[in-house]
């Protein structure tokens, strides 16, 4: 059955997020050496150990070559034509309040519907706002301080509490972890710093948002979630870029760290620039994310909508070495156009009776390509440990593609592992039904999708789920032939 | 309401429809019977729009309207609904969520606001229990896990819930129990009104003992080839397609 309607004309978009702020910056000279490392740490004011760290993390990177193995394709990036900092120019040294920020950068925000100002509409969310190589704004700090809450830029933890971050920082991702982690190690520029005190469940959401705007700079943030026994963080990243016709590098870190009985719920809705509808230029997305449930009965779970980048390479995983820890990763991929996705999961399961969920939803859509990699293991030390895997496809159109390579590595007898998987079509059927009954094709595709990934959306905090529906709407809607 | 005249459709190149004449006037309820491979299902598809069948001659008057200047989900607001003989699943999308869409995209070409959650759920209810069907079935995925027969009767309740001008009920009998067929056959009666007209596409006698057509036409080898009251279903029925020289190759048992 054909209908004038084909599916994968419905996904025709816009990307909203494309402008482009004018301010003045102050940016390195693209390449890489050790003065440049010397340089970023001194503006940053780094103790000494900083930047002997950085400075390691650059070493071993020499030696390491870029990996091969996942299912993308992207020209060889020349990492010394990539500018290692960028930041707006500032009167003075720091912003000592939102008063104090530049208004363009208020603008820039207000359009991205992140409003800095801490009376509107996102008001239960403490927003830390990182603009290319510098963290601009953080909102609600007394709030947050009156609680015992750390949330500040990471830049700023270093100097102010540069024990939880010695002690911390690389624990989770060493910084010789992969290239890529690695030389996030040497570079990263900002990001965010969060520790929940013993016992304290944080009186807000936190939320992150990333902006990359310089041309030819790459984004190298490194976060770090510290939850302390029993307490208990929600937290959401956001990201968008402006539409440049070069590639743009973007290599985080995210380490996550749940003492025992402490919960962490980290959410992402990435919406980087993911190229044009021809696959000329976009994000290349290389992202290290990984959580340690450290003490017993200790919980971290990552809840990601990704509907952005040109090249993705992510793999949000749990290290559950606490008896009892939980993990899990709820993920909605949306790939279009000329877009390729090498995305899932690590379960490490090391102590007693952890148990570990992946739910991966995947849309693939006009010529992208994606790929589910998920592994999961069971050390020799995990008695009773449970998995459940879920993977879903969902193609739209005939020239996408969808993969799926899960990894199992079971060292122990009695570990239970459970894995599903399918993959369907939106079928022409389906869309003849929906506008038999007088639903616009593209209303019915928006429709469609949302229904297939709902198991993840529920997981995503009130004001989000909202906002990830309808950012997956927008990244569906389009022309009807 | 609806005139057919002349008209040939054909799917992947091969003519199944060679020349139907039919008139169709608000209030009436219409069968078009015929043995399996006939074209009586081609026909409904043609009717709403399915475009893997292409219309190589003739036309297809709805209300002064030329149907085939129309979209699918154009011809569904203009009041033609269809209720399919395999309806597809949503996973996922719930009954509710489906309905209100498809409601409120009614409401809008008739200019009325949309309709809201509490109103919407209190007129679902109501639907669901003319055909017979537990009210948790609207939180379901469309058709997601249904019975043939609770397919059937969903299809039923979203005729109810539309109020559509034309209704074409593509097989709804086939696969009914007697009692599912009751249920189903009362829903169908419920729809009957003077501004609605309706079309029953079915092989079989039997649904017309419940709902009574105040025309039969006899469809074979893409053309009718005997129109009449409901006597013409009766006679059908007693002497089988042959008697009026049609071979019904595939007849199921």
């Amino acid at each position: 059955m054909a209908n004038s309607a084909k599916p994968e004309e419905l996904i025709k978009r816009e990307y909203e997020h494309g402008f482009v702020t004018e301010i003045e910056a102050d940016t390195f000279e693209p390449g890489l050496n050790e003065d440049v490392i010397r340089r970023l740490s001194k503006i940053k004011q780094e103790p000494e150990f900083m930047l002997e760290w950085r400075l390691n993390a650059y070493r071993q990177w020499l030696e390491m070559e870029e990996p091969e193995w996942a299912h993308v394709n992207y020209p060889k990036i020349d990492y010394n034509a990539v500018s290692y900092y960028s930041a707006p120019k500032k009167k003075e040294d720091m912003p000592q309040s939102l008063d104090d920020v530049d208004p363009e950068l208020l603008k820039t925000y207000e359009k991205l519907g992140i409003p800095l100002h801490e009376r509107e509409k996102l008001a239960g969310v403490a927003v830390d706002a990182v603009f290319d190589s510098v963290s601009v704004a953080t909102t609600f700090k007394d709030k947050l301080a009156d609680a015992g809450v750390i949330f500040c830029p990471i830049s700023e933890a270093v100097q102010t509490h540069p024990e939880l971050v010695e002690k911390y920082l690389g624990s989770v991702v060493p910084a010789g972890d992969n290239f890529y982690a690695c030389l996030n190690s040497a570079v990263f520029s900002d990001g965010s710093f969060v520790y929940i005190p013993k016992g304290v469940r944080c009186p807000l959401e936190l939320s992150t948002y990333f902006r990359i705007n310089a041309a030819n700079t790459g984004q190298f943030e490194r976060t770090l979630i510290i939850a302390d026994e029993g307490s208990y963080v929600s937290y959401l990243e956001g990201c968008t870029a402006p539409m440049r016709d070069e590639n743009q590098l973007h290599a985080a870190v995210v380490e996550l760290v749940a003492l025992g009985d402490a919960q962490i719920k980290y959410s992402t809705v990435q919406n980087w620039y993911p190229g044009d509808e021809n696959g000329k230029g976009g994000i290349y997305n290389f992202v290290t994310k990984r959580g340690a449930c450290l003490g017993d009965y200790s919980k971290i779970s990552w809840t990601q909508v990704e509907t952005g980048s040109a090249v993705t390479w992510k793999y949000p995983s749990c290290v559950l070495r606490g008896d009892h820890s939980v993990g899990e990763f709820y993920s909605v991929a949306l790939t279009n156009n000329y877009q390729q996705a090498d995305t899932g999961t690590k379960m490490i399961h090391i102590g007693k009776n952890t148990s570990s969920t992946i739910i991966a939803k995947g849309i693939s859509a006009g010529r992208s390509d994606q790929s589910y990699r998920g592994l999961v293991r069971f050390a020799p030390t995990a008695d009773n440990a449970r998995n459940f895997t879920q993977c879903d496809s969902l193609l739209i159109g005939d020239q996408c593609g969808a993969h799926t390579f899960p990894y199992i590595e079971s060292k122990h007898q009695n570990a239970t592992l459970e894995h599903e998987a399918t993959t369907s079509k939106v079928s022409d059927e389906q869309l003849f039904l929906c506008q038999q009954r007088g639903i616009d094709p593209e209303q019915a595709v928006s429709m469609i999708v949302n229904g297939f990934c709902k198991e993840v959306f529920k997981e995503l905090p009130m004001e989000f789920a909202v906002e990830a529906g309808k950012l997956l709407e927008v990244s569906l809607e389009g022309a009807v032939g | 309401m609806l005139s057919i005249k002349n008209l040939h459709a054909s799917v992947e190149g091969k003519q199944i429809l060679k020349g139907i004449d039919l008139e169709i006037k608000a209030g009436e309820v219409h069968a078009i019977m015929g043995p399996n491979g006939s074209g009586k299902s081609t026909l409904s598809q043609v009717l709403a729009g399915n475009e893997a069948f292409e219309i190589t001659e003739g036309s297809i008057d709805f209300e002064g309207q030329d149907l085939s200047e129309l979209e699918i989900e154009e011809r569904a607001r203009e009041g033609i609904f269809l209720a399919f003989q395999y309806p597809v699943e949503i996973p996922g999308v719930s009954n509710i969520q489906f309905l209100k869409t498809a409601v409120n995209a009614m409401r809008t070409q008739r200019g009325l606001d949309e309709i809201s959650a509490p109103e919407f759920m209190k007129l679902a209810r109501e639907k669901a229990e003319q055909v017979d069907l537990d009210a948790s079935f609207l939180k379901r995925g469309v058709n997601e896990g249904f019975s043939g027969g609770e397919k059937k009767r969903n299809e039923i309740m979203q005729a109810l819930l539309l109020e559509p001008k034309l209704a074409i009920l593509d097989e709804t009998d086939s696969g009914l129990d007697i009692d599912a067929l009751k249920i189903v056959s009362d829903g169908v009666n419920a729809l009957r009104a003077s501004d609605r007209a309706i079309v029953m596409v079915t092989h079989y006698q039997r649904l017309l003992d419940h709902i009574v057509p105040d025309f039969v036409h006899v469809l074979a080898g893409g053309r009718i080839i005997k129109s009449g009251g409901r006597e013409l279903a009766l006679e059908l029925e007693e002497h089988g397609y042959g008697w009026l020289g049609i071979k019904d190759a595939n007849a199921e048992a």
